[in-house]
């Protein structure tokens, strides 16, 4: 362990500010590569369905 | 082949004399932006003399950047470009007469009015030259570049504001090697390789774009 | 034996094969990136030493060199995909190329933001013109005009090619970034990690740095395949086996 308490992995001895809001924007980041598709997907099977009615009307 | 270019040039010539206004509008441009920076930034001389080669590079690009849709937008508009990709000729050749048509009337005539603005800036008179040689290559290379944009973005609406968007980041080594030609040259330091940097780019532009151009034309009037 | 050759480039370059190959694929590189990134950030923000010059702000390398490198190695996937399919008329290397532009503009943002976050306590300032990273948020622009550019034309196999054609110009800009740095040494350091020396690099900040970067580029192959299957899906609508695949998507 690098660090002797929790508050002072928090703090990254005053660099805790941008340690962690680098680490935020990563997760922000992971996190849009994950759910993006998700989203895409939901699209993508509405726009099918949609077709599909205006198909066979 | 040489007949060939001969008339393909003169014709594009013809045809862009017959637009006047439009040829003189980069140059109005131009000399607008270059004199706006002394009133906006600072009315010192020695400032102004350090900022001087980034000014008139800047302006000259953005200048040529204007005029750089007309390139294949008329003969879009009324069908002359898929007779030319149909041609006969290769359209390589063809687009590489608009590109030199393009850089004769626009980046030819910015660098040969550069000089008198680098006074208006404070730029030493002995960069003068470089400044202008560096000009040339600069101005060809965006011609060249910049016809590979046009091409791709000539059949669309907002075509004009994309073509600044894709063509800027490969334009910014243009840009570095141009200005760091001229800052080393008025700053008594060695300029020749800078110089050499972005001949070797215009040449690798002249070699490639004219492919990609046409390959570029192909996918717009087939869209 | 050619013809051998032949049918495997055929099937290799079927949409539908890929569809149905990609699939373990994604699952298990999905989840075995997780346990890497996981490892090597818990590692690094936690047990790794706290470094003599810079102290804790340097733990920000586990991200940025990852996302930096990916960048970079993205937009080759996308000019090398984009002239596999102008060559040959693959429409799979189109779909890759296009499922990748996304991520590549991600990584390149983070690589971006991380380094103006880690610069302000090493340097001073939140940017610096710097010669890499002017030539990283080239990339990322040039990242912003792909999209764009898919996104500007009227059908999407125009998109595909205008996108190929300007990636292929842009290809010009990754030399410039790999030998920027050592071409005009200004602030940003040279090149710390080469294959051929060994890293000047402690151990205990090497490996959890290494497995970042594994990690990540194994997460980019994942993100990768599940966005290709996507786009095939959107344009392979018309095939029977895609509209299959598309009710069992909807049926999830």
């Amino acid at each position: 362990m690098a660090f002797e308490s929790f508050s002072a992995f928090l703090k990254m001895g005053e660099h805790g500010l941008y340690v962690w809001l680098a680490y935020g924007l990563a997760t922000i980041v992971v996190l849009f590569n994950i759910l993006g598709p998700r989203y895409l997907a939901k699209q993508l099977v509405k726009d099918h369905q949609r077709k599909l009615r205006r198909e066979q009307a | 082949m040489i007949a060939i270019l001969r008339t393909t040039l003169t014709r594009e010539m013809t045809l862009a004399f017959r637009r006047r206004a439009d040829l003189l509008n980069p140059l109005f441009f131009f000399v607008v932006v270059v004199s706006l920076f002394p009133i906006g930034v600072t009315l010192d001389l020695a400032k102004l003399a350090l900022m001087a080669p980034g000014i008139l590079w800047v302006s000259a690009l953005l200048a040529s950047l204007l005029s750089l849709d007309l390139m294949f937008r008329n003969d879009f508009d009324d069908g002359t470009l898929e007779q030319m990709l149909l041609a006969a000729v290769p359209p390589q050749l063809l687009v590489l007469c608009k590109i030199i048509s393009h850089w004769l009337v626009t980046g030819l005539p910015l660098t040969v009015l550069s000089p008198v603005l680098s006074v208006m800036l404070a730029l030493p008179a002995k960069a003068v030259p470089v400044l202008m040689l560096s000009l040339l290559l600069g101005t060809l290379s965006l011609s060249l570049i910049g016809s590979v944009g046009a091409a791709l973005t000539v059949g669309l609406r907002k075509g004009g504001l994309l073509l600044t968007i894709l063509i800027m980041p490969i334009l910014v080594p243009v840009l570095i090697f141009g200005t760091s030609t001229v800052q080393a040259m008025a700053t008594d330091q060695p300029w020749q390789g800078y110089l050499a940097l972005l001949g070797a780019f215009t040449a690798g532009a002249f070699a490639l774009t004219p492919w990609l151009t046409v390959a570029a034309l192909n996918v717009t009037v087939g869209d | 034996m050619w013809q051998i050759f032949v049918r495997w480039f055929h099937k290799c370059s079927s949409p539908k094969w890929f569809y149905q190959m990609s699939k373990p694929w994604s699952f298990w590189l999905g989840w075995a990136a997780f346990v890497l990134i996981g490892v090597a950030l818990v590692w690094g923000l936690a047990f790794s030493p706290v470094e003599r010059v810079q102290g804790n702000s340097y733990r920000i390398i586990f991200i940025h060199v990852p996302s930096a490198f990916l960048s970079e190695a993205i937009y080759m996937t996308i000019a090398i995909a984009g002239a596999v399919g102008l060559i040959w008329r693959i429409k799979l290397a189109f779909y890759v190329a296009k499922a990748c532009i996304p991520i590549g503009m991600t990584m390149a943002f983070l690589a971006l933001a991380t380094g103006a976050i880690w610069g302000k306590p090493t340097w001073g300032d939140w940017w610096v013109w710097d010669m890499r990273i002017t030539s990283m948020l080239i990339l990322f622009l040039l990242y912003l005009g792909l999209w764009a550019l898919h996104n500007a034309m009227e059908r999407p196999e125009s998109g595909d090619r205008a996108a190929a054609i300007l990636a292929l110009v842009g290809v010009v800009n990754i030399p410039i970034i790999k030998y920027s740095v050592n071409l005009v040494t200004t602030l940003h350091q040279p090149a710390t990690l080469k294959f051929t020396e060994k890293a000047p690099m402690h151990i205990s900040m090497l490996v959890p740095l290494l497995l970042s970067i594994l990690g990540f580029y194994l997460a980019f192959l994942a993100w990768m395949f599940i966005r290709a299957r996507l786009e095939i899906l959107k344009r392979e609508r018309k095939a029977l086996w895609a509209q299959k695949e598309i009710e069992q998507l909807g049926g999830l």
